[in-house]
C-alpha cells in the first residue's frame, strides 16, 4: 500500500499524541519511584527534577519496613485482600449461576433485589449502625463483609454464564450431575476469564481499602496500608520551617506510596486482556 | 411474578389456589439447589443492603444510641432534621459544591476519553497501541491515597516539583492543594488523569463494531483519514456517547466522596465540601446520626429520581442498540 504524504503526517500526529498520553500516565509514577530511591541531597541539587538518579539508596524503604507501622499494615491488607477476594468470588459466583438460568422461578425478583441496591441505598449512617449492631466494629470483618458482594460484579458474571452453551448443562444433567457439581466442575473451568476480571476488581478494591477502615475501625493495629500511607502523607501538610527536613520526609512518603501501589501495578498488566472484555460484558448488559 | 406463571401448565381451566400453590412449590422444589446457592448472597443483601434501608427511619427520629433504632423517639415534626438542614447555611454551599464539581467532571471527563479512543482506533502500529492502552488504563487501579501522594510530590507548596520550578524561575510558590482557587481544578484534573484510558475502553469497543466496508468505500472515494473520523467513526459511536452522558447525569449528586475526602483539607472546605463528606463528618465524627441520615436520605432520594429519569431517557435514546 502506498502511503500519501497526508497519511504520513496524520499518522505522525496520532503517534505523537498517543505517546504523550502514555507518558502523562506513567511519568508521575516514575517520578515517585525516583524520588523514593534518590538521596535527598541530589533531589535538592537538581531542583527536584530527577527521573534517572545517578545514585540509588533504599534507606527510605529500609526505615519504613523496620521502624514504622507499614509491615503490620501490610499484613492486615494482605489478610483482607486474600480472605475478602475469596469470600467475594464464592458469594458472587453462587449468586450469578442460578440467576443465569432463565427458567429459574422468581429469577426476576432476585435480580430486582440486586439491581435496586444500585439505585438506592440506606446511606452511610444506617449502614454503620448495622455493622455496629452485628458486633463487627474494630474487626477485620468490618472491612470484608459490608461489601461482600458488588451488585455490578454479579451482573457481569451472570451475563458471562448466560453466554455458555446450554447443551453443556443438558448433557451434564443427563449424566446425573448435581447442580453444585456442574457449577464447580463444568462452569468454573470455562469461566476463568470472567473470574479473573471480577477477581481483579475485588482484589483492587480490597488492596485499596480505605473507607471501611476509617468508618468502622478505630483500633490502630487493624489499620490497612492505605490508611497508614495517608497518615504518613499528611505529615507534610503542616508547613515546615526548614526545607532540609522536608526532603527526607518526601523520600519516605514516596517510598510508602510505592510499597502501597506495587502489587497492583505488578499484577494488573497480566490480567489486562481479560478485564477489558469483562468490563464490556457488564456495562452493556448491566 | 411472571416467571412462576410461565412454568405452570397452560391449561384454560383455572386451577384452585391450593393446586396452584402446590404446583409452584413443586417447581420451586425442583430448583432447590439453585435457591441454596442464592441463599448466602441473599442473606448478605438483606443484612447489609436492606437493613440499612430500614435504618433510614432514624432520619425521622431523634436517634439516641442507647435507645436503638426502634426505641428512639420520633422527631417532632417528622421533618425536623430535613428542615434544620434546609435552613442551615450548609445547604446551599454543599448542594452547589456537589453539583459544580460533578458538572465539571462530567464535561471534562467526557471528551478526553473519546479523543483517546479515536486516536487509538487510528493507530496502525500494534505495539504502540497496546503500550499506550496498558499505560493509560493503569491509573484507574491506583487508590486515591496513592494519587494524593503523587499530587503532593508534584504540587505541594513546600517541596512540590512544580513549585520548586516556579520558585527557581523567580515566582511565588502557589498553594495548589490548599487554596480555594485551585482545588477544584486539582479534583477535576486528577479525575481525568485517573480515568482517561479506562473511559476510552467502551468507545474503542463501539468503534470495533463499525462496519469496515464503510471505511473502504470512503477510501475509494478519496476521503482523508480526518474525514473518515468525522463521518464514520464519530457517528458510529454517537449513540454510545449520548447514552453514557445521560447515564452519568443520573449520578450528578455523586461528586466523588472517596477522592474529595482523601484530597481535601480544612482550608478548601468552602469549595470542596460536598453532601457526602458533610454526612460523614456530621454523622460519624460529631455523632449527629439523625441529621446526617436525613441529609443522606435526601441525597439518595434525589439520586434515585435522577437515575430513573436518566435511564428512561437513555432507553428512549438507545432503543436501537440496547
Amino acid at each position: 500500500m502506498v502511503k500519501s504524504l497526508d497519511d504520513k503526517i496524520f499518522n505522525g500526529v496520532v503517534y505523537v499524541i498517543l505517546g504523550l498520553c502514555g507518558l502523562a500516565a506513567i511519568l508521575p509514577m516514575l517520578y515517585v519511584v525516583s524520588v523514593s530511591i534518590t538521596p535527598f541531597g541530589e533531589v535538592l541539587r537538581n531542583g527536584g527534577f530527577i527521573l534517572f538518579p545517578s545514585e540509588i539508596t533504599f534507606s527510605a524503604y529500609k526505615t519504613l519496613l523496620t521502624e514504622s507501622n507499614i509491615p503490620k499494615a501490610f499484613q492486615i491488607t494482605v489478610l483482607i485482600t486474600v480472605i475478602g477476594t475469596a469470600v467475594n468470588l464464592i458469594l458472587t459466583g453462587l449468586m450469578a449461576y442460578p440467576l443465569s438460568r432463565k427458567n429459574l422461578p422468581a429469577r426476576k425478583f432476585f435480580l430486582l433485589m440486586i439491581v435496586f441496591t444500585l439505585l438506592f441505598s440506606g446511606g452511610l449512617i444506617p449502614t454503620y449502625l448495622v455493622v455496629k449492631s452485628m458486633g463487627l466494629l474494630d474487626s477485620i470483618w468490618a472491612m470484608i463483609l459490608p461489601n461482600a458482594v458488588w451488585s455490578f460484579n454479579v451482573l457481569i458474571m451472570k451475563s458471562f454464564f448466560e453466554g455458555l452453551p446450554e447443551e453443556l448443562f443438558e448433557s451434564a444433567r443427563m449424566d446425573g450431575a448435581k447442580e453444585f457439581r456442574i457449577l464447580l466442575q463444568i462452569v468454573t473451568p470455562l469461566s476463568i476469564p470472567v473470574l479473573l476480571t471480577v477477581g481483579l476488581f475485588y482484589f483492587v478494591g480490597h488492596w485499596n481499602e480505605f473507607f471501611q477502615a476509617i468508618f468502622y475501625v478505630t483500633d490502630r493495629t487493624l489499620f490497612p496500608l492505605q490508611v497508614i500511607v495517608r497518615e504518613i502523607l499528611m505529615q507534610s501538610q503542616q508547613p515546615l520551617e526548614n526545607a532540609e527536613n522536608i526532603m527526607p520526609t518526601q523520600t519516605m512518603q514516596m517510598a510508602s506510596v510505592m510499597i502501597a501501589s506495587l502489587p497492583v501495578i505488578v499484577i494488573y498488566p497480566f490480567l489486562q486482556k481479560h478485564f477489558t472484555k469483562g468490563m464490556l460484558l457488564g456495562s452493556i448488559k448491566g | 411474578m411472571e416467571a412462576d406463571q410461565s412454568l405452570l401448565p397452560a391449561s384454560r381451566i383455572q386451577p384452585t389456589p391450593q393446586k396452584r400453590l402446590q404446583a409452584v412449590l413443586r417447581t420451586a422444589w425442583r430448583f432447590r439447589a439453585f435457591y441454596l446457592m442464592l441463599l448466602p448472597g441473599v442473606i448478605y443483601f438483606i443484612i447489609f443492603r436492606y437493613f440499612p434501608m430500614y435504618g433510614v427511619i432514624i432520619a425521622f427520629k431523634n436517634f439516641a444510641i442507647m435507645d436503638g433504632i426502634t426505641g428512639s423517639a420520633w422527631a417532632d415534626p417528622w421533618y425536623k432534621h430535613f428542615k434544620e438542614f434546609y435552613q442551615s447555611p450548609y445547604f446551599s454551599q454543599l448542594l452547589s459544591n456537589t453539583l459544580l464539581i460533578s458538572c465539571y467532571k462530567l464535561i471534562w471527563g467526557t471528551f478526553p476519553p473519546i479523543i483517546l479512543a479515536l486516536l487509538l482506533n487510528e493507530c496502525r502500529v500494534r505495539w504502540l497501541k497496546s503500550i499506550v492502552q496498558t499505560l493509560t488504563y493503569l491509573p484507574h487501579f491506583l487508590s486515591w491515597v496513592i494519587i494524593f501522594g503523587i499530587l503532593l510530590t508534584l504540587f505541594s507548596q513546600n517541596g512540590g516539583l512544580v513549585n520548586r520550578w516556579i520558585v527557581e524561575a523567580g515566582g511565588e510558590s502557589i498553594p495548589f492543594l490548599t487554596s480555594t482557587d485551585y482545588f477544584r481544578s486539582i479534583l477535576v484534573g486528577s479525575e481525568v488523569w485517573q480515568n482517561l484510558g479506562w473511559g476510552a475502553i467502551i468507545y474503542l469497543a463501539a468503534m470495533a463494531s463499525i462496519d469496515p466496508t464503510l471505511y473502504e468505500a470512503a477510501k475509494v472515494d478519496g476521503a482523508s483519514r480526518l474525514r473518515m473520523i468525522w463521518h464514520i467513526s464519530l457517528p458510529g459511536i454517537q449513540s454510545i456517547i449520548v447514552l453514557l452522558f445521560i447515564l452519568k447525569l443520573g449520578h450528578l449528586l455523586d461528586a466523588g466522596f472517596d477522592q474529595i475526602y482523601i484530597l481535601y483539607n480544612i482550608q478548601v472546605y468552602p469549595v470542596a465540601d460536598i453532601l457526602d463528606t458533610w454526612v460523614y463528618r456530621t454523622g460519624l465524627q460529631q455523632l449527629n446520626f439523625s441529621l446526617a441520615s436525613a441529609v443522606g436520605l435526601f441525597k439518595s432520594l434525589i439520586g434515585l429520581i435522577l437515575v430513573l429519569g436518566a435511564n428512561r431517557l437513555a432507553k428512549k435514546w438507545g432503543e436501537g442498540i440496547w
